[in-house]
């Protein structure tokens, strides 16, 4: 498959097309919304489905498959928030808080992303390792951390303080449903999975179809706010599309070298390439609350999030293809 | 059942501080409030969890010396970097024993 025949595939994916229809329901200004007890019920299943998989999976992998890749992400962790805060810093020219905010959002990680990449591997026939939630969760707190200890060493931030701020980011919804849903599927064993697996399996029709639902109000979300681009510059919008596929490649690499598969390698760029909008807004908030929420939000919701839903994912499935040798 | 004259303080804010104003509330002396969302719009822009949550209007009721530093707190700890906007009005307030 060409790069071109990648792009077409994931652009014509139900998910890429929900997310447009809920772009396009805003566009022409429908009433449409999902009600936000829905979008959060969402949420909820699919990353506890997951979280469960993940564990069920994990039991079958090995202590020295997982340890390398483990290590290589927690190096990604910490490696995309400085270089996040050093060019906006230093190229863009922002505040040290600004800065801090939207390093705070690269380092972290957009679980849907994560599932839209793990969806597309899948497409392509290269099944992503079964311990890749593990990662995600290994992902998903440092680089909220290391960003916001640069902020509020930089800028002297006077929110609350970081150890307040860190128990939120350890306790939040996507911690609990991810780290517990890995616990109760690794405790629960094979046969106990086997009873649940067709509501939860994350290849499954369940979990495919709820993802739709979700992503029609991702695209609602996403163009709710386009009006924003106007507010932030074209400094974040390049930083927005380009930051990605530095974190992308990066990541595509560094998983390779860890001895990921192909899709495992994909789907680890796409985790090192994506921004929080979950996890990280509130947290940021309270931490560095004169940094501008409109730089931060637009920048990895309205930018970012729908570059590699839409163009991303193929380019780093093109890139680990290339690193792994199988092009 | 005389009514006594007390403070209703009313805080409208972002939803991220929730936890924060609440426990405020209390350590100021405020014996209860409610809490409901609520959608507007204001002078600010973006608020950093607006389509997760909506903003939260907070009301208790106190006396006239609790509601003043209510307002003073609010104003020195969060007017700089939050939407925030808190308002006081005098009310008559039936089973007063909850709140003298």
């Amino acid at each position: 498959m060409t790069t071109a025949d990648l792009l077409r595939a994931n652009l014509l994916s139900p998910i890429a097309l929900s997310f447009a229809l809920g772009m396009g329901a805003r566009a022409v200004r429908s009433e449409f919304s999902l009600p936000k007890d829905i979008y959060l019920g969402l949420s909820i299943f699919l990353l506890w489905a997951l979280g469960l998989q993940g564990g069920a999976e994990l039991r079958e992998a090995s202590l020295t498959a997982i340890a390398w890749p483990a290590l290589a992400t927690l190096g990604l962790g910490v490696a995309t928030p400085i270089s996040a805060y050093l060019v906006v810093r230093k190229v863009g020219r922002f505040s040290a808080a600004d800065a801090a905010a939207i390093a705070a959002h690269y380092g972290s990680v957009s679980a849907v992303t994560y599932i839209a990449a793990t969806t597309f591997a899948k497409s392509q026939g290269m099944e992503p390792e079964g311990f890749m939630p593990t990662l995600l969760t290994l992902l998903e707190a440092p680089g909220i951390q290391v960003a916001l200890l640069i902020g509020v060493v930089q800028a002297g931030g006077h929110g609350r303080p970081l150890r307040e701020v860190l128990h939120e980011v350890f306790t939040g919804r996507t911690m609990v449903l991810l780290v517990g849903g890995l616990l109760v599927g690794f405790i629960m064993g094979h046969e106990n999975w086997a009873v649940i697996e067709p509501f939860y399996n994350t290849k499954g029709a369940v979990f495919r179809g709820a993802l739709c639902l979700f992503m029609l109000e991702m695209g609602v979300v996403a163009a709710a706010r386009l009006g924003d681009l106007r507010k932030v510059g074209g400094f974040l919008l390049g930083f927005g599309l380009g930051m990605p596929l530095v974190h992308g490649a990066l990541g595509a690499w560094v998983g390779t070298l860890a001895g990921l598969s192909v899709g495992g390698a994909t789907v680890l760029a796409a985790m090192a390439a994506s921004a929080s909008y979950i996890a990280a807004p509130p947290a940021v908030r309270l931490t560095l609350p004169e940094a501008n929420p409109t730089f931060y939000l637009t920048s990895a919701l309205v930018i970012t999030f729908p570059f590699n839903l839409l163009v991303g994912i193929p380019i780093y499935f093109r890139l680990a293809s290339w690193f792994g040798g199988t092009p | 059942m005389t009514p006594i004259r007390l403070k209703l303080v009313t805080i409208i804010a972002e939803h991220v501080l929730r936890e924060h104003l609440t426990a405020d509330l209390r350590k100021l002396g405020a014996r209860g409030y409610s809490l409901g969302e609520v959608e507007g719009e204001g002078t600010r822009g973006v608020h950093a969890q607006d389509w997760q949550g909506k903003n939260i209007r907070v009301e208790t009721l106190v006396s006239a010396e609790v509601a003043e530093r209510i307002l003073a707190h609010l104003a020195a700890s969060y007017f700089h970097d939050y939407a925030l906007v808190a308002y006081a009005h005098d009310v008559e307030v039936v089973r007063s024993g909850k709140f003298a």
